[in-house]
């Protein structure tokens, strides 16, 4: 009886493994040279950023002013045919790259997130379409910074 | 675990609208503890994916600069009624954590 209950929590436990597999393949590479360069520059290069073109077909929608830096929202809408990246950076945090995302099997390009500021800085999105870089920035103003948090 | 991550989903013509609420600390590793008064260690989600009926639609790398118990809203162009939206994500501790809604 005790044996039988062993075998069988043991092969729950097999079955709970293989299922949980799939999901552990499809942990995506995370760019640890970008996420750790400390100026914004940088952050751009270790992306691949290297020429980078003013647009207005990106949509970026942040708050002028941030009462709390440790949750700013920001929104992005892409208008950019064949979107396969968006960036997301805040210039002056400690690790200006804060974001990126990957759209795949033609998802519309758009998100929005919450994230935090140190302080005021102007927050950059960077679109890779086509093998090109587009970029669109936005003020915003942090009364209190968010890195703290 | 207690109630790990909140989804939503709705759906207007073909295109479903995901909106999830992921509770986790998002630590930058910057703050510093008032109990013990030491740095608490950087905790934060780094990779993030979501699947349309088990295809990979989006995929996130993120930083410590998302804000605490990350929000995330995109949109599944394709959709039709009971269809599968599924989150998987991945944190600097190796945890990982996830989950479903079906498109209504």
């Amino acid at each position: 009886m005790q044996r039988n209950r062993i075998r069988l929590l043991s092969l729950i436990g097999a079955l709970a493994t293989a299922m949980s597999a799939p999901l552990r393949a499809l942990a995506a590479a995370w760019n640890e040279k970008a996420f750790d360069e400390t100026r914004f520059p940088d952050a751009l290069k270790s992306v691949g950023a290297l020429d980078l073109i003013a647009t207005d077909q990106i949509e970026l929608k942040t708050p002028e002013i941030a009462e709390n830096g440790a949750i700013v929202p920001i929104q992005v809408t892409s208008n950019i045919p064949d979107t396969e990246k968006v960036f997301v950076f805040a210039e002056k945090n400690p690790q200006p790259l804060v974001a990126s995302f990957s759209f795949r099997q033609g998802t519309a390009p758009f998100f929005a997130t919450r994230i935090k500021m140190g302080e005021s800085a102007r927050v950059h999105v960077v679109v890779l379409a086509n093998g090109k870089h587009y970029t669109v920035s936005n003020e915003v103003q942090v009364t209190i910074g968010g890195c703290g948090e | 675990m207690a109630d790990p991550m909140r989804m939503r989903v709705t759906r207007k013509d073909d295109v479903a609208d995901v909106k999830m609420l992921i509770f986790h600390p998002m630590e930058t590793g910057y703050r510093t503890s008032t109990v013990t008064g030491e740095i608490i260690p950087k905790h934060f989600i780094k990779t993030l994916q979501a699947m349309h009926n088990g295809n990979v639609v989006l995929e996130v790398e993120w930083s410590r600069s998302v804000s605490r118990n990350p929000f995330l809203h995109f949109r599944v162009h394709g959709a039709e009624a009971g269809d599968k939206i599924t989150i998987a994500w991945q944190d600097n501790f190796g945890q990982t954590g996830g989950g479903e809604a079906l498109v209504k």
